[in-house]
């Protein structure tokens, strides 16, 4: 029988294979699975992870776009990271990232068609807001009344996609839009706009953001105290006490950071690449954003990779869709594929296994 | 224009057979949460479940083989999530959320073939004379064997659960993995059971949408279901009576205000449909606030993976 | 200013990019791009699009290559579904939802060779955009008419998805035909906030039944509803395709959206390099909108009755807006004789005289 040993800090060596192999490992399942779709895997595989990097044709467009689809997602995804490491569960980022969106929306539609410079910073500070409100709504809930944060957080996802559709349909919805649901071009109206900071490539001041984000994540964790309480409040919940944590104001630290974060990503995306506010503009970046902080391993550079990755194989994917009409479940399944096999690996960094041989009994060690 | 038009039994029964699919994967993940092991992936099972029924009946002819091939698909998928969460440690949130999108995509693949072919017909259970009575006629004794079913497996649940060796053990393994592996109970056994009992739940949830409610096969047709089942669970605070409770609340206010447009009512519905969610809410700061109800609250080691020190 | 200078550089430059790209190859097909806001097998709206687009296939055989992405949202992802079609080749892109509107007019801008046509939608904000559409009311008014001959309650449920004007059009259409044959009719409807959730669309039908209602319209694409008044024996009309085959006892007919003559028109003229961009409302005169076979439980003077108001509208004789007709609220819309005007129908967001309730807003 094989038996699992935790090991006392991870293993750096597997921290770097186990993506490797787990993309490797994607690469040969996914294969089989185009292979019985009828199209050639080695071409699939290609398009999906070699094109959008590498091809004379697309590559210099898709590089930028790698950040740009990365951006939001690595933002999120860092602002969890930190609640998620001190054991506070903020799985409604889609929620406020929404919420986020529709604040920013609201300061930019209020103050159309006036002109200012200050319209764009009010809009990032109404956007952080938002989502630092509605994450506020679980964090008052758990430190209040002990509720948990990770379903209320999650309910409010409901609430806040209610809202949205609300919103484009009726109380947002562009008055010179002919009736159809959506609210007014917020890229197009220049005060407010989150314009293309390099030219052709698209990348936006949500990118600067996510890395900034990043940045600032680093140093929390690595030199301030905050960042000591956060790694003890979750590896050593009572000698956090001890130490005089306050867990209070931990979790509503936590839970506001990332709300702020998921609801500034919101922003840069509203007045950006979706450029309004529409019934479906939430693409599940929240939820995405969790798979991502996890593939990080919740660590800021880990969570850059792990969402560039990610990010590749939704531009990769849609390559291979049109280039081989795929469809787009296929991608889907390959894409569920890669993070089953990222998580699963990633036992091999926290554990060693051993071979547990029978008549040798290793508890007795 | 009046209430007078909207005959309540057969509002009821209406209710019962729109609620049937998130009670059956609600009463499931109740049981996977109970054992501490939260499965964000009810979405993905139940839509595994519904293909995969979806076709074993086309291929089959009967829907009852169909609704069985979709239990077995729903905790083989479940099955991946098992693997993931106990056996390899992975997390629990993250990989429920992997699941979805994994089912979502296989479902559609394998649906391919099955688009726009109409399953055989599931008929309603014969009671003879007594689908006439009136009210409990229709209520009671007009429906499929699902709505049965659903209802069977919440009762047995809340016995099992209550009043046998194997629920306590679920509880305490849900409540306390560490103090229940200290007592000698097998943790991930039990937790991988559930998970499949779940999946198993979900996918037959699933197969009520494309074999009896709806029924066809498209493409995501279940369109969120299992995201309210998820929500269905809190606000019972994991009990299968309430369960139950809020599966025909929920289905019930859909329907309600389905009658009341038909009636030619005015209701703001963009805001009704955030009712139950934020009565859910409501109801679990209620229940957690209260200290001295905390058997109420939820279970101890949700969501928390478990390794047994050796 | 400068900065729209070289946006526009850059644009070139990617544009010409392509061009070169797709031109490399001597005699190599046209290539046409699609987005599909749903699969394919939606059994409405997208399969719709598809069989047009298969059907445009067959049509040019080997010098046409048409390629699809599907389930794409409207959003940012859109833009760079389009950008990257674009940069592979396409000399022409259809896509087919209302909300890729502003990521479609952006794309627009980058690829000023390449053409772009968008489905339902309003925004033209670059001279190599199109926009397309069915006049599906014309379809509603045939529909309406049936359903007012042969209701026995005089109750006719319908089914809407979003309060936009397409779908009020279609709900007044109905009613105005259906009125017309049958003065005691009421209409019933539904919104259930959604193009496609079947299990709440088969509640909804139920709902309407229970209303009394004894055939269903649908502006919503699953064919839930169908299967709902086939098992309680309410008649129905299909959306967009023939779903005869979920229904065949109550099935009555059909709205089918034809968009393969357009695709195939539209193709041909960027072959020919006389495409232009244009703002087309096609409807039954262009074949757009057609009708499945009707079944035969319409009785044979309605049947003719129909068919006669199919042809007056294929011959332009006849308008189904056409006068007199007031709003809702009593006050006057058209005159006597008076036709609607196209800006009008856009943008409808009244109902007319008769209809009871409200458009949620």
């Amino acid at each position: 029988m094989l038996r699992l040993e935790k090991r006392p800090s991870p293993s750096k060596a597997w921290n770097f294979a186990t993506p490797i192999v787990a993309v490797l490992l994607t690469m040969i399942a996914g294969g089989i699975l185009f292979a019985i779709l009828g199209k050639n895997p080695f071409e699939a595989i290609k398009l999906i992870f070699w094109d959008p990097l590498f091809s004379e044709q697309f590559a210099a467009y898709s590089r930028p776009q790698l950040l740009v689809k990365a951006g939001p997602l690595i933002l999120i995804a860092v602002g969890l990271s930190i609640g998620f490491r001190a054991g506070i569960w903020n799985i409604g980022a889609e929620g406020q990232y929404i919420i986020g969106a529709l604040c920013a929306a609201a300061v930019a539609l209020g103050f159309y068609p006036g002109e200012g410079w200050y319209i764009f910073p009010l809009m990032i500070v109404a956007g952080a807001a938002g989502g630092w409100a509605w994450a506020m709504i679980p964090a008052i809930l758990k430190t209040r009344f002990n509720t948990n944060e990770i379903l209320v957080s999650l309910l409010l996802v409901y609430v806040a996609e209610k809202l949205l559709a609300a919103a484009a349909t009726g109380f947002m919805r562009n008055p010179q839009g002919a009736g159809f649901p959506g609210s007014r071009n917020i890229h197009q109206y220049a005060p407010a706009s989150n314009q293309e900071l390099i030219v052709g490539t698209g990348l936006h001041w949500g990118v600067v953001a996510a890395f900034v984000a990043v940045i600032f994540a680093y140093i929390l964790l690595q030199r301030h105290i905050l960042g000591f309480h956060v790694q003890l409040a979750g590896q050593a919940p009572r000698a956090a006490r001890f130490a005089g944590v306050a867990p209070t104001r931990l979790v509503l630290m936590c839970m506001g950071l990332s709300g702020a974060f998921a609801g500034m990503a919101g922003m840069f995306e509203v007045s950006g690449p979706a450029r309004l506010i529409s019934i479906d503009f939430n693409a599940g970046y929240g939820f995405t954003a969790i798979i991502v902080a996890f593939l990080g391993r919740l660590h800021p550079v880990g969570i850059v990779l792990a969402g560039l990755l990610l990010a590749l194989t939704y531009i990769g994917g849609e390559l291979a869709q049109f280039m081989l009409n795929l469809p787009a479940a296929a991608i889907q399944v390959f894409q569920g594929m890669l993070l089953f096999f990222l998580l699963a690996l990633d036992v091999l960094s926290n554990y060693r296994i051993l071979l547990a041989l029978p008549g040798r009994n290793p508890e007795a060690a | 224009m009046d209430f007078g038009s909207i005959n309540p039994v057969v509002l009821i029964a209406t209710l019962m057979v729109a609620a049937t699919p998130i009670l059956l994967a609600a009463i499931g993940e109740l049981v996977v949460e109970k054992a501490g092991v939260l499965n964000l992936g009810v979405e993905g099972m139940m839509i595994v479940g519904a293909v995969s029924g979806f076709a074993a009946s086309v291929t089959t002819g009967s829907p009852y083989l169909g609704m069985l091939a979709a239990i077995v698909a729903g905790a083989l998928v479940a099955l991946i999530f098992a693997v993931l969460t106990q056996i390899l440690m992975a997390n629990q949130v993250a990989s429920g959320l992997a699941l979805t999108l994994f089912g979502l995509g296989f479902s559609a693949l394998l649906g391919q073939s099955y688009v726009g072919i109409v399953p055989p017909r599931t008929e309603k259970l014969n009671f003879g004379f007594l689908s006439d009575l009136p009210v409990v006629g229709r209520i009671l004794f007009g429906h499929d064997i699902l709505v049965y079913v659903s209802l069977a497996v919440v009762a047995g649940t809340w016995w099992w659960l209550n009043n046998t060796r194997g629920g306590r053990v679920l509880r305490a393994v849900g409540e306390n993995h560490d103090s229940a592996h200290a007592l000698g109970y097998k943790v991930k056994r039990v937790r991988i059971l559930a998970i499949l009992f779940g999946g198993g739940c979900a996918g037959l949830g699933g197969a009520y949408l494309s074999l009896v409610r709806v029924p066809q096969w498209t493409e995501g047709m279940t369109a969120g279901a299992g995201w309210i089942a998820l929500a269905l669970v809190v606000f019972a605070s994991w009990r299968p009576w309430r369960v139950l409770l809020g599966a025909y609340l929920f289905g019930g206010i859909m329907v309600l205000q389905l009658n009341l447009q038909a009636a030619g009512f005015r209701i703001p519905v963009e805001y009704l449909a955030m009712s139950p969610y934020l009565i859910t809410i409501l109801v679990l700061v209620v229940m957690s606030s209260n200290r001295a109800r905390t058997s109420l609250s939820a279970p101890g080691s949700l969501g928390r993976s478990f390794h047994a020190a050796g | 200013m400068k900065r729209r200078e070289l946006l526009a550089t850059s644009a070139a430059a990617l544009g010409l990019a392509a061009t070169a790209g797709s031109r490399a190859l001597a005699q190599s097909p046209l290539k046409v791009g699609f987005i599909y806001i749903g699969p394919p097998g939606d059994f409405g709206w997208t399969y719709a699009h598809d069989q047009g687009r298969l059907a445009a296939q067959e049509h040019f055989g080997s010098a046409v290559e048409t390629f699809y992405v599907d389930n794409v949202p409207e959003g940012p992802d859109a833009e760079r579904i389009m950008t990257q079609m674009a940069l592979s080749g396409a000399d022409m892109i259809f896509a087919t939802s209302f909300g890729y509107g502003p990521s479609l007019n952006a794309a627009a801008q980058r690829f000023p060779q390449i053409a772009f046509e968008h489905a339902a939608g309003y925004l033209q904000e670059a001279p190599n955009v199109s926009l397309y559409n069915a006049r599906f009311y014309e379809g509603r008014a045939v529909i309406g008419t049936i359903a007012g001959r042969m209701t026995q309650s005089n109750v006719i449920g319908y089914i809407a998805s979003f309060p936009i004007p397409e779908v009020v059009m279609g709900i007044n259409a109905a009613y105005i035909h259906a009125k017309k044959v049958n003065p005691d009719v009421d209409f019933r409807v539904v919104w259930v906030y959604s193009w496609f959730d079947p299990a709440q669309e088969a509640a909804a039908a139920e709902a309407l039944i229970e209303q009394g209602a004894d055939i269903i319209m649908q502006h919503t694409d699953s064919t839930a509803p169908l299967s709902v008044c086939q098992q309680r024996g309410a008649l129905a009309f299909g959306q967009a395709s023939d779903m005869t085959q979920f229904a065949p006892d109550v099935h009555l007919t059909a709205i089918l959206d034809n968009w393969g003559p357009y695709y195939i028109e539209r193709i041909q003229q960027k072959l020919d390099g006389a495409w232009a961009a244009e703002n087309v409302w096609l409807g039954i005169p262009e074949g757009e909108v057609a009708f499945a076979p009707f079944n035969e439980r319409i009785p044979a003077e309605v049947q003719a009755e129909a068919n006669a108001m199919i042809e007056a509208i294929r011959t332009r004789s006849y308008h189904p807006f056409t006068g007199p007709l007031n709003k809702q609220d009593g006050s006057a819309w058209l005159a006597e004789g008076e036709v609607a005007d196209d800006g009008t129908l856009l943008g409808m967001n009244f109902y007319v005289e008769g209809l009871t309730g409200e458009i949620p807003s």
